[in-house]
C-alpha cells in the first residue's frame, strides 16, 4: 500500500479536488505544474539556497538525555523550532513563494489561525517584494495581537473573516473567495496539507525536508537511517507529514500523531478529527471532519491555536483509517504539562502545538533501546501569555 | 420520461430563475416564497440548501445561509417542508447546496428523496465532473434528476465541451470570475464572453448567474444565453421586504 498521493491526489479513499468550477482554472493550472517546477534545477538550487542561508537549515537532530533518561528511550528532538520565524511553516512558504514566481503571479493571499503561517507568508512576501494579503478570523485577530502586528510590520495586508465562526475555516473559505475572484494574478499559499489536490501532496513536498535531513542526522548519530517511531502534533498536519515523509513506506518506523482533545475527547471542546471526525468534504478536500450529523462543519476547540481545524490533512485520514498511523488525543492539561516538562529538562520551550506531542511519553511505553524522534515543530515564545496565565508564572 | 426542466427549456425563451436560501428569512418561509415566485411568473427555482461553509458565496448568501441554519434548516426539515409542494407548484426546482451535507444524508437516499418531493436537477457546484461521472451518473439517472455544472470565462474550451457532453438539462454559465453577489452591471468583458460561449453551439442551453440583480442585467444575459438566475438581489429584496415584496420584485425584472 502506498501512503503518498495518486496522480489525482487521493490518499486511499482521501484527498481530491471538491472545488467548484470557479477553482478549477487555479488548481488546475497548479496541478499541471508543480511536480515539473519542483524538479527544475534552478527550482531546487534557489530552493536549497533559501532553506540554507534564509532559515538556517539543516536544522539540528538534538539527542535530549535528560528527556530520555526521564522516559527511558533514546528521545531526539528534530529542531524545526529553529527555523527563522519559529517553526517548520516557513519551509513552505519558502517553496510556495519559489512556485508563485515561477507561474507568474504577482500577488500572494494566504490564510491563518494563530498566525503562524500569516507571519511565514508574509515573511517571504517581503523577501520577494510580492503582495501579500492574510485572512484571519476576527476572533483570532483579537486573540493574536503580536501575530498581526508582525505582519503588518512585513508589510502584510491582514484582512478580518467575519462570517461564519471567525476563526481559522473561515479565513480558509475567505481565502478561497479572494482567489475565486483573482483568479489570474494570485496564488494562495495554503499553510497545511490540506485544500484541494495538488495542495496536500505539494505542501508535504515542501516540508518533507524534514525527514529527509532526520535520515542523514540519525545515520551520524545512531548509524541507522530510520528511527524506531516519530512522533508530531497534527492539526492541519503539515510539520507531521513533513516528519513523516521519508519513513511512510518504512512500515517498521512507527508513526505516532497527536491531536489536541482540548478540554476531552466527550467534552464538546475538541479538536481531536479523527476520533471525533467522519469522512467528509472540507476546503475541497475529501477527509475527515468534525461535523454535525446534518454535514455541517462545527467549531473545533484547543488551547493551541494551531491545532484547532477541524479537519485533518487527507494523507493522515489515510494514516488513521489504514492503521498506519497511531493516533493519540492529548488534552490541554496533558500538553501544557508536558511544555513545562520539556523546558525544565531541556532547556526549550516548546510551542503549546508541540507540547502535545511530548504529552505522548506519558501515555504510551517506550523500549529503553527505542530511537524515539519527535518532531519539535515550534518554539513557544509566541505562548508566554498563554502558559503565564495557565501556570500563573 | 421527460425531466420538467428539459419541457421548460424546450417551450420558453428568456427564462427567469430565482435562487433563494431554505429557511431563510423565517424558518417556515420556504414553501410560501416558492408559491409566491410561480404566481409571479418565475420559470424556474433553485432551492438553496445551507451550508455552514459556502466557499464560492459572497456576504449575502453567506449571511442567509448562516440565518437558515439557525433557524433550525437541514436537510432533513427541508425535505419534511417539501413534501406536498408538487400539490402547489409545477415549475421545475432545483436544489442547489454544497456536496458535504449530500454526501452525509447519503447520496442515493438525498436523490430519491428528490424524486419522491418531485425535485428536478441539482446544482452541486463542489461536486466535480470526474467523480459525478465515476460515481453518482448512475444514481442520478435512476432518478430522473439532472446535474447542472457550471462553466466560468476562464473555462477552457476542452473542458466546457466535456461538461456539455456530461449535461442533460442546462449549463449555469458563471457570468464573471467572483463569488456570488459581488458586481454590478456587466461590460463588454462579460458580452464578449456570452458571445464566445453562444458561438460554441452547445448541446446544452445555458443560463447565466452570479451578477443578475435588475431588468438590465437580465436583458443583457437573456440576449445571449437561455435565460438567467437571481440569487443574492432576491436575498436582500426578502430580508428588506419578505415574502410580500416577491411579486414586486418579479415584476420589476421583465
Amino acid at each position: 500500500m502506498s501512503y503518498n498521493a495518486d496522480n489525482k491526489g487521493y490518499y486511499g479513499e482521501f484527498g481530491g479536488a471538491y472545488i467548484p468550477e470557479m477553482l478549477y482554472p487555479n488548481t488546475e493550472e497548479l496541478r499541471e505544474n508543480y511536480i515539473k517546477i519542483m524538479n527544475e534545477p534552478s527550482f531546487r538550487k534557489d530552493f536549497e539556497a533559501l532553506l540554507k542561508d534564509y532559515v538556517g537549515r539543516p536544522t539540528p537532530l538534538y539527542y535530549a538525555k535528560r528527556l530520555s533518561e526521564n522516559y527511558n528511550a533514546r528521545i531526539y528532538l528534530k529542531r524545526e523550532d529553529l527555523c527563522h520565524t519559529g517553526a517548520h511553516k516557513v519551509n513552505n512558504t519558502i517553496g510556495q513563494i519559489l512556485m508563485a514566481q515561477r507561474l507568474g503571479k504577482n500577488r500572494i493571499i494566504a490564510e491563518t489561525g494563530a498566525g503562524q503561517h500569516g507571519v511565514a507568508t508574509a515573511t517571504v512576501c517581503a523577501l520577494m517584494g510580492i503582495k501579500c494579503v492574510v485572512y484571519m478570523g476576527e476572533i483570532d485577530i483579537k486573540r493574536q495581537a503580536p501575530n498581526v502586528a508582525r505582519m503588518k510590520m512585513l508589510g502584510a495586508e491582514v484582512r478580518a473573516a467575519k462570517s461564519g465562526s471567525k476563526t481559522l475555516k473561515d479565513a480558509t473559505n475567505e481565502a478561497i473567495r479572494d482567489w475565486i475572484n483573482n483568479p489570474e494574478d494570485t496564488h494562495y499559499i495554503i499553510g497545511s496539507v490540506v485544500g484541494p489536490h495538488p495542495y496536500p501532496d505539494m505542501v508535504a513536498r515542501f516540508q518533507s525536508i524534514i525527514s529527509e535531513e532526520i535520515k542523514i542526522q540519525l545515520q551520524e548519530k545512531e548509524g541507522r537511517t530510520d528511527p524506531d517511531y516519530v512522533v508530531a502534533c497534527v492539526g492541519g498536519g503539515s510539520n507531521a507529514a513533513g516528519a513523516y515523509y521519508h519513513f511512510l513506506d518504512n512500515e517498521e518506523v512507527g508513526i505516532i500523531a497527536v491531536e489536541a482533545a482540548g478540554k476531552g475527547i466527550h467534552s464538546g471542546e475538541s479538536a481531536a478529527t479523527s476520533a471525533l471526525g467522519k469522512i467528509g468534504i472540507i476546503h475541497g478536500s475529501k477527509t475527515l471532519l468534525m461535523q454535525t450529523k446534518d454535514g455541517q462543519i462545527t467549531e473545533p476547540y484547543s488551547i493551541s491555536a494551531g491545532l484547532d481545524y477541524p479537519g485533518v490533512g487527507p494523507m493522515h485520514a489515510h494514516l488513521y483509517t489504514s492503521g498506519r498511523g497511531e493516533f493519540i488525543s492529548i488534552d490541554d492539561e496533558e500538553a501544557m504539562r508536558a511544555g513545562l516538562l520539556v523546558s525544565q529538562l531541556e532547556g526549550i520551550i516548546p510551542a503549546i502545538e508541540t507540547s502535545h506531542a511530548f504529552a505522548v511519553f506519558e501515555h504510551k511505553k517506550f523500549q529503553p533501546e527505542d530511537v524515539v524522534v519527535v518532531n519539535l515543530s515550534g518554539r513557544g515564545d509566541k505562548d508566554l501569555q498563554t502558559y503565564i496565565d495557565y501556570f500563573k508564572l | 420520461m421527460n425531466n420538467r426542466i428539459q419541457l421548460k427549456l424546450q417551450e420558453k425563451q428568456d427564462l427567469l430563475s430565482i435562487y433563494f436560501t431554505a429557511g431563510y428569512p423565517q424558518l417556515n418561509d420556504t414553501v410560501p416564497i416558492m408559491e409566491a415566485l410561480e404566481k409571479a411568473g418565475v420559470d424556474m427555482i433553485e432551492i438553496g440548501l445551507p451550508f455552514s461553509d459556502p466557499l464560492a458565496d459572497g456576504p449575502t448568501i453567506q449571511q442567509s445561509s448562516t440565518k437558515a441554519l439557525r433557524n433550525g434548516m437541514n436537510t432533513e426539515v427541508l425535505f419534511e417542508q417539501l413534501k406536498t409542494v408538487r400539490n402547489t407548484i409545477s415549475i421545475p426546482l432545483i436544489i442547489m447546496g454544497y456536496f458535504n451535507p449530500v454526501l452525509q444524508y447519503g447520496v442515493e437516499a438525498f436523490c430519491k428523496n428528490c424524486a419522491d418531493i418531485g425535485i428536478d436537477g441539482l446544482i452541486l457546484p463542489d461536486l466535480p465532473l470526474d467523480v459525478y461521472k465515476n460515481e453518482y451518473e448512475s444514481i442520478f439517472k435512476k432518478y430522473n434528476l439532472l446535474n447542472m455544472f457550471l462553466i466560468t470565462p476562464q473555462t477552457s474550451v476542452k473542458r466546457i465541451n466535456e461538461i456539455d457532453a456530461a449535461s442533460k438539462g442546462f449549463i449555469y454559465m458563471v457570468s464573471s470570475a467572483s463569488t456570488t453577489g459581488a458586481q454590478d452591471g456587466f461590460g463588454d468583458k462579460q458580452a464578449k464572453y456570452f458571445h464566445r460561449i453562444q458561438e460554441m453551439n452547445l448541446n446544452n442551453p445555458q443560463i447565466v448567474g452570479f451578477g443578475i440583480s435588475n431588468a438590465e442585467t437580465f436583458k443583457q444575459a437573456t440576449t445571449y444565453a437561455k435565460g438567467a438566475i437571481i440569487g443574492s438581489a432576491f436575498i436582500k429584496m426578502l430580508n428588506n421586504d419578505g415574502v410580500i415584496g416577491i411579486a414586486d420584485f418579479i415584476k420589476k425584472i421583465r
